[in-house]
Order: structure tokens, then sequence, then C-alpha cells
């Protein structure tokens, strides 16, 4: 499914060419890269969001791209996230391709007026294809609090129009990042700010122009006793989770890495649930409205008679996120959770 | 005014603002020890050089603790204000630390806290957003003809928001009896002011939305002071909401983390020898308003106070985990997961 193809070796800063060079990428750098390398390919990608300029991002995703591209392709922009991201709505219409970052994606709610109501409606309006990409940090686990720790995709997912992407590592990151901001629908591209640097995800990636289709799952682990659908960081969560169901109770257990949300690619999905018979959904987002339900009515519709036992949930509690680290660490979805959900589905 | 002026002030009330000046550059230099010693969740957020802007104005309103005062919405950079409000020294600490004994019980981080008794309310991170609250806060007061009035502080960068625009101007439309002081510190995180507005001071905002507005030395505590009197007069009288900008500079990163890099060295050094604390001491010095035997006990003091505060807060324990179901309604408590329950059952 991946596309391969040849890329041209390009100049740039040095640590943007790490992957060039053949040296391994976190999954930070690896979008960095990704943004590196459709700036170069496409005259008409450009940036623009709160101190990514100067500053290269409050996560440094940007460092050197001012230097390199000028500011008119990246642009420092006042604190208004609604007035940024509709004007990029209207520089898409011109047939730029916008990139915007949200600093926190917790802060992406001024503009959810302009994404859900003109930017997805845009092409149904008739007023043409809306190419613009909304990437930013999400997720816990960094004691950030209430107001930087936020997973939004289920504020969008009920939003047709537009498509929604949350990587686990830097190879899909790459991939999916090039995907959506050469896609002609409006992307929102969340990245969880606990992957960004973890050593464990540093790895070397290919070294042409390669991209991940978007609306694309893929299977992490195979398995056959039990699915677990997830994405983001809780993929690595539910890893080691089978590792230890692996070697204490001889559980074979497959994960599928969702990749995309929005379109969800219900084929995957519906083939492991085959295979297995049982399915466990874990995400960190909150629990009510969270993506386990939608997967779940979409499994009963499309593979009922397969099921052996309920259909279940591991995801964070129903509160706000909180700040202190005991409290985030009992909000927030543990491997452990996801041991004792899986034994219990198993022994269904 | 002339250094001489003490704004009527008398020399107990001069010698109040010293020791708040000092409390709140205490308290933040003592939270840099705590996390140093990892003590502190989170980031930790400096008013070095701007504490004169928050001390100044909220000493000029009428501050109680029984419901009836002014209300404040302070920012993380105005601790000097949130502490005059009667803010404890001892809340201050365990919020950074996100002790479960503080006021959020470690819910919510550093400043954001609230009593409405004592009138403050702490702010969202999502900037703009607490001009909106205290133009409501503030319209229940002209509702029930009672004569107390409200002040917002925010940032340069957060005038760019939304929220700000559309909470200032319900507020003037309202006549509501609000002061929204910008805290005009030169940068929003690494973003020089001339990138978030094309006004040359945040004051010709004010006719922009038919309201007064003042600018004002930030670093000079009566100056501050007597602007905001004046202010807080002509807003209690019944004129509505008004605006006041502090002019001064962030001479520390964004937050503790942020080297910043991106600030020119020289500006820093020049906003040093206009150091809010230090330019007053001299003053009352000079004008004898205080010997340095006062001042040097003040310091003291303080200093004591925030050693001692540090290190009993230090000693309280971390909340529960399991309390983070608490308080999501009223009424109901959410589920706990069942993944950690005996037996586990879904
Ligand atoms: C709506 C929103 N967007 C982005 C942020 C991230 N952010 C936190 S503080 C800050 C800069 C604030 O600058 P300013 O208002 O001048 O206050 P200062 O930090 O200088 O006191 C930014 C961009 C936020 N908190 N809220
Ligand atoms: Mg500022």
């Amino acid at each position: 499914m991946t596309v391969h193809t040849q890329i041209e070796p390009v100049a740039g800063p040095e640590h943007l060419l790490k992957t060039q060079r053949g040296e391994p990428v976190t999954m930070l750098e690896a979008i960095s890269e990704a943004l590196f390398e459709e700036m170069v390919r496409d005259e008409s990608v450009f940036l623009l969001g709160e101190d990514i300029g100067v500053y290269g991002g409050a996560f440094k995703v940007t460092r050197g791209f001012l230097e390199h591209f000028g500011e008119r392709r990246v642009i420092d922009t006042p604190i208004a996230e609604g007035g940024f991201t509709g004007a990029a709505a209207g520089a898409a219409h011109m047939g730029l391709r916008p990139v915007v970052e949200i600093q926190f994606m917790d802060f992406i709610s001024p503009a959810y007026d302009v994404i859900t109501n003109y930017i997805a409606t845009s092409l149904y309006r008739g007023a043409g294809p809306m190419p613009l990409v909304i990437r930013g940090p999400v997720g816990g686990g960094n004691r950030g609090g209430p107001f930087h720790s936020q997973n939004v995709e289920m504020a969008f997912f009920h939003t047709p129009g537009l498509k929604i992407v949350y990587p686990s590592n830097a190879y899909d990151a790459k991939g999916l990042l090039k995907a959506a901001i050469r896609d002609d629908n409006p992307v929102l591209f969340e990245e969880h700010k606990g992957l960004y640097r973890a050593p464990a995800l540093r790895e070397v990636l290919p070294d042409d122009d390669y991209t991940v289709p978007l609306g694309v799952a893929k299977t992490v682990r195979d398995g056959s006793d039990l699915t677990i659908v997830t994405y983001g960081a809780m993929v690595h969560k539910s890893l080691s989770a089978a590792e230890t169901l692996d070697v204490e109770d001889g559980l074979s257990v497959e994960i599928v890495d969702l990749r995309t949300l929005l379109p969800m690619d219900d084929d995957a999905i519906v083939e492991s649930v085959k295979k297995t018979g049982k399915l466990l959904i874990v995400h960190e987002d909150t629990r009510t409205g969270g993506i386990a339900g939608e997967i779940a009515i979409r499994v009963s519709e499309k593979a009922f008679e397969w099921l052996d036992g309920p259909i279940l949930r591991v995801t964070a509690i129903d509160a706000p996120v909180p700040y202190s680290g005991s409290l985030e660490d009992y909000f927030l979805p543990q491997a452990d959770d996801v041991i004792t959900a899986a034994r219990y589905l198993a022994a269904y | 005014m002339s250094d001489r002026s003490s704004y009527g002030l008398g020399r107990a009330e001069l010698h109040e603002l010293y020791r708040a000046l000092t409390l709140t550059r205490a308290a933040e230099e003592r939270l840099e020890i705590l996390q140093k010693q990892g003590h502190v969740t989170g980031g930790l957020y400096r008013s070095l050089g701007q504490e004169a802007g928050a001390v100044g104005a909220a000493f000029a309103l009428r501050r109680r603790d029984d419901g009836t005062g002014d209300f404040l919405a302070h920012t993380v950079r105005a601790a000097g204000a949130l502490f005059l409000f009667g803010g404890e020294l001892e809340d201050f600490f365990r919020q950074y630390m996100a002790k479960g004994s503080g006021p959020t019980r470690g819910r919510e981080a550093n400043l954001h806290w609230f009593d409405f008794q004592k009138g403050f309310v702490g702010p969202v991170s999502p900037l703009g957003t607490m001009i909106e609250i205290m133009a409501g806060i503030t319209l229940t007061f002209r509702m029930r003809g009672e004569e107390r009035i409200g002040m917002v502080f925010y940032g340069d960068g957060a005038s760019s928001t939304g929220a700000w625009h559309e909470g200032l101007n319900f507020a003037a439309v309202q006549r509501c009896p609000l002061i929204l002081m910008v805290e005009n510190n030169q940068w929003a995180f690494s973003t020089p002011t001339h990138k978030n507005t094309r006004v040359a001071t945040f004051a010709d905002k004010g006719p922009g939305y038919g309201i007064g507005a003042d600018s004002v030395d930030g670093t000079d505590v009566l100056e501050v002071f007597d602007t905001v009197r004046r202010a807080a007069a002509l807003v209690r009288a019944g004129e509505g909401t008004r605006l006041v900008e502090l002019r001064y500079f962030r001479r520390l990163g964004h937050a503790q983390h942020d080297p910043q890099e991106y600030v020119d060295p020289a500006l820093i050094e020049e906003w040093e020898k206009r150091d809010p604390i230090a330019g007053y001491r001299d003053r009352m010095l000079r004008n004898e308003w205080a010997t340095e035997e006062e001042l040097s006990a003040i310091e003291e003091e303080v200093f004591e106070r925030c050693r001692i505060a540090a290190e009993s807060v230090v000693e309280e324990p971390n909340p529960d985990g399991p309390s983070a179901v608490y308080d999501v309604y009223t009424d109901l408590d959410i589920a706990r997961p069942w993944t950690r329950a005996e037996p586990a059952v879904p």
C-alpha cells in the first residue's frame, strides 16, 4: 500500500537531513522531516502558528524552518487560533496548502467554528476542496493538567468532511503527514507529545519519498485469541500488555493500530475480529463518547456472528485531565488495565 | 508626579506595598529552589520585573474576605495581586507542588485557584477567556446594584484572542464595572508585541471599544497604584469598563524551561536597571519613608515566611489517585475503571 518514489537529495539544516544520512530519528524528527520535505517539494505548502518561526515551535518541530524558508512561508501568528485557521482556509481556496500548528491541541477550541462550519463543509457547499492540515501535540502523561493534555479527536469526529490522523510511531508519522499535506481534504493531525522524543521509537526511516495512505490501519502484532484496536500512545501500552499476556497467560493478542481515525478502516478491524472473535478497544481519550462506541457499532453491524464475547474498552475516566501525577496516573488507562480486560475477555 | 510624592499613602501603607513586592519575589525564588529539588509539578512562571504592576493595581481595590469586596482575576504573572487579595502563601506552594491539600486538590496547576469570599478567580490556560468571565461577574455586581468592581489581568499576547475582543466588547456595551489590566511585558512566549498588534500602546485599543484607557510605567508601584485608583473611581462611579496598560519587560523566559535566546541580552540588562523592587526601596530610603532597618526586617520576615511555608508544604501528601473521580458533577460520581475493581466486571 505504501507508495515509494525516490527523491533528489536536498540541502537544508543538518538536523532535518538525518534520514538522508541514514541516521535514526524520533517521531518528532520524522514529523519535522515530513514538513521540510513537503515544503521543499511544493512551493504552495506554508506554515502558520504561534512561536513556530523564531522559536521553532513550542516543541521545536519547526526549528530551522524560518531560516531556511523565510518569513513568507513560516508565519509567526498572533495568539488567535480562530483567526489564523480561518486565514489558512482562505489561502487554501486560493490554491495554497497551509499547515497550521496549534501550540497545544487543547487550544484548538477557538478554531472549532471555522473548522466545523466552514472548512469541513467547503467542498459540499460548492466552494471547492480544502487542502489544509491542522496539526499539533495532544495527550496526557506529562503532568500538563487540564489544558495541556487533552485528546481532541472526538470533538471533531462528528464532522463530515474532515479527516483525522493520529500516528503512533516515526515511520507512520512521516508518511501520514506527507499524505495529509497532499490530500485535498482538511486533515486534523494529532501528535502525542509523550511519543515525540520517546527513545524507544527512534528508527531509521527509508530515505525515499514514501507516504502512508490515509484511512488504512496496520496490524502491529499478529495474534489469534483476541483483538485490540487502538491508536497513538496506547499502541505502546497495548504492546507491552500483549507481551505480558503472552508470557504469563499464553494468550495470543493481535493489535490493530488505526493510524487514521476518520475515515476508519473498518475492513482491518472486521478482518481481525473474524479471526479472533474477541475485541478490546483501548483509547487514551475519555470514555463516554470515545471512539470505542463507534468501533463497537461497526463491528456489531459487520461481524456480529463472529463475536465470542462482549466488546470491551479500556479508556481514561470521564473527568477533566488532572494535574498531579498520582491523579493523572489514575485517570489514564494503564497497561495493567489492558491486561485485566484482556484476561476477562479471554476467559469469557 | 515627583519622586517625593507618596500619593497620599501613609508610612504603614508604603511598607505594606514593599512587603507585597518582596513577598512576590521571595515566593517565586523559593519555588525555583523547590523545583531544583524536584518538588514542582509542571512549568514554573516568574514575574521578575513585573511585580509592581500586580501589587500596585491590586492595592488600589477594596479587598475584603467576606464576599463583599472587589474581585480579581489574576494571571500566573500576578502573584502579587493574588497575595494581596488573601491568597495564602502555603496554597501557592501546594498548587505548584500539586498537593492534595491544595485548594484544587492537585487537579489544577499553579495560580489557577479560586476563593469567591476573598474575591478572586484563577485563570484557565486558554487565553482571553477570563475577560468574558469577569464581564459576567461584574455584570452581576451592576445588576444587583452592588458597589463592587472587577479587575482582570492578561498579557499582551492574550489581547489577540477572539475571547478578549468578545469579552471586552460585551463588558463595554453593558458598562460592566471592570478594569482590564494588560500586562505588556513585550513578549508572548517568543513572539514580540509588534507581531501581536500594530498599535503602539495597548491604551490605543480603548477608543475602538468606546472605553477609557490609561498606560502606565509598570515598574513604578506608586504610579500604578495611583493610575488604577483613579480608574477604579471612575469605574465604580458608573462609567463602566476601562483599560490600563502596564508597561514593563519579561526579564526571564516564558517559563523556566525557556532560556529566551530570542531576546537581546542588552535589553534584559537595560530593564534590570529598572528593577521595580530595588527602585522602590531606594525611593523609600531617599524620602525617609522607611529606615534601612525597617526594610531589612521586612525582607527577613518575608524570606522566613517563604522558607517555612515551603518546608511545611513539601511534607504534605499528594492526592489519592482514586479521588480523581470526585467533583465532575455536583450530584454524580463518575465510574471508576472497572479493570481496577475486585472482581473486574465491566
Ligand atoms: C488560546 C491559547 N492559545 C495558546 C496558548 C499557549 N500560550 C500560553 S502562554 C502564551 C503566551 C502568552 O503571552 P502573553 O499573553 O503576552 O502573556 P505573558 O506570558 O507574556 O505573561 C501562549 C501562546 C494559550 N494558553 N491559549
Ligand atoms: Mg506578554
